[in-house]
C-alpha cells in the first residue's frame, strides 16, 4: 500500500510542506503492519525509529515493577509517538501495544534527522507536538502525584449506589474522570486498586461494592 | 438482557476506531454510523469508548452492593 500524501500532509509534523518536500519524505518511510494486542515498542529497549499510526489506535503505557499497567496515552491516526527518544537519543520511554489492527508509519532515526536538516521549517512543528506531549504528562504527573484520586473515585463509587432494586443510572469511566477532576486514565487505575483492596469487584458491566467500610475508610484516608 | 455499551448515533462521526479495538467483533460501521450488529456478551473492556472523540459510544458500570 503506497504512502498517501494527503495523509502525509494531515501529521502536524509535515503539515508545512509542499507536495514536492512531501513526496520526498515519503521515500524515506517504511509500513509496518501490527495485529491486535502487540506489543510495537518495548520501554528501555534503543529507540530506532519514529511512528505515526495511519490506521487503527496503539496505548502508550509504563509498567511497574509488580506489573501495575499505567496508561499514559491513546494513540489515534495521524499523532506520532517515540518521538522523545528519537530526539535525546535515550531508550524508548515507554512501551506501546495495539489496541487493534494497526498500520504504522516508520522513519528511521537517522533519517528523520536527515528531514530536520533539509526541511527545518518542520522544527515549529515538531516543538508544538513535543510542547503538547509535555504539557498532557505534566498534567498526568499532577494528577499521580498530588491529587488522591483513588479516594474521590471510592466516595464517587459510595454516592452513586443503585437504588434498592440495585440499578442505579450508572456511570462511565469517563464521567467518574470528570466528577474526580482526572483523567480516564487514573480513574482506570484507580478502579484496579481498589479491586485489588478487595473493596470492589469489577464484574463486566457491575462494580460490585464488596466492603462498603474498607471503600469508606479509604476515601476519608486519601480524599 | 445481555447489556451491551451504548451507542448515540447522531455523535459518531463514522470514523471506526471502535471496530478495530473491539475484540469481540460486536461493532460495525453501517451507514457511515456505529453499530452494534452482534448482541454477544462483551466482556465490557471499555476499549470502544476509551478511543471514541467524539463520545458516540458509552460503557456504563451499574453501582452495586454485594449482597451477603
Amino acid at each position: 500500500m503506497a504512502v498517501q500524501l494527503e495523509f502525509l500532509k494531515s501529521i502536524l509534523y509535515f503539515s508545512a510542506l509542499d507536495l514536492a518536500e512531501l513526496e520526498s519524505i515519503r521515500k524515506l518511510i517504511f509500513e509496518k503492519i501490527a495485529d491486535r494486542a502487540e506489543m510495537v515498542l518495548l520501554e528501555g529497549e534503543s529507540a530506532e525509529n519514529l511512528y505515526f499510526v495511519a490506521s487503527g489506535v496503539v496505548k502508550v503505557f509504563k509498567t511497574s515493577v509488580e506489573g501495575k499497567e499505567q496508561i499514559l496515552s491513546i494513540v489515534r491516526p495521524g499523532e506520532s509517538f517515540n518521538d522523545v527518544s528519537i530526539f535525546d537519543d535515550g531508550p524508548n520511554p515507554a512501551s506501546v501495544r495495539t489496541m487493534g489492527p494497526v498500520l504504522l508509519y516508520g522513519i528511521k532515526k537517522s533519517h528523520m534527522e536527515a528531514i530536520l536538516r533539509d526541511h527545518p521549517q518542520i522544527a515549529l512543528n515538531v516543538i508544538k507536538v513535543l510542547a503538547r506531549r509535555v504539557r498532557h504528562l505534566l498534567s498526568l504527573v499532577e494528577d499521580l502525584s498530588f491529587k488522591h484520586v483513588i479516594g474521590r473515585v471510592a466516595k464517587i463509587l459510595l454516592e452513586h449506589i443503585g437504588g434498592e432494586m440495585g440499578r442505579g443510572p450508572g456511570l462511565t469511566q469517563q464521567e467518574m474522570a470528570a466528577m474526580a477532576g482526572t483523567a480516564r486514565e487514573v480513574v482506570g487505575r484507580s478502579l484496579k486498586e481498589l479491586e485489588e483492596a478487595g473493596a470492589i469487584k469489577l464484574d463486566r458491566h457491575r462494580i460490585i461494592i464488596r466492603d462498603k467500610e474498607a471503600l469508606q475508610k479509604i476515601m476519608e484516608v486519601s480524599s | 438482557m445481555v447489556e451491551m455499551p451504548v451507542i448515540e448515533p447522531q455523535k459518531c462521526d463514522g470514523c471506526g476506531l471502535c471496530v478495530g479495538v473491539c475484540h469481540c467483533n460486536a461493532l460495525a460501521i453501517v451507514n457511515n454510523v456505529i453499530t452494534i450488529i452482534k448482541t454477544v456478551e462483551c466482556d465490557w473492556c471499555t476499549d470502544c469508548e476509551a478511543v471514541c472523540l467524539t463520545g458516540a459510544i458509552s460503557c456504563r458500570f451499574e453501582i452495586i452492593i454485594e449482597e451477603s
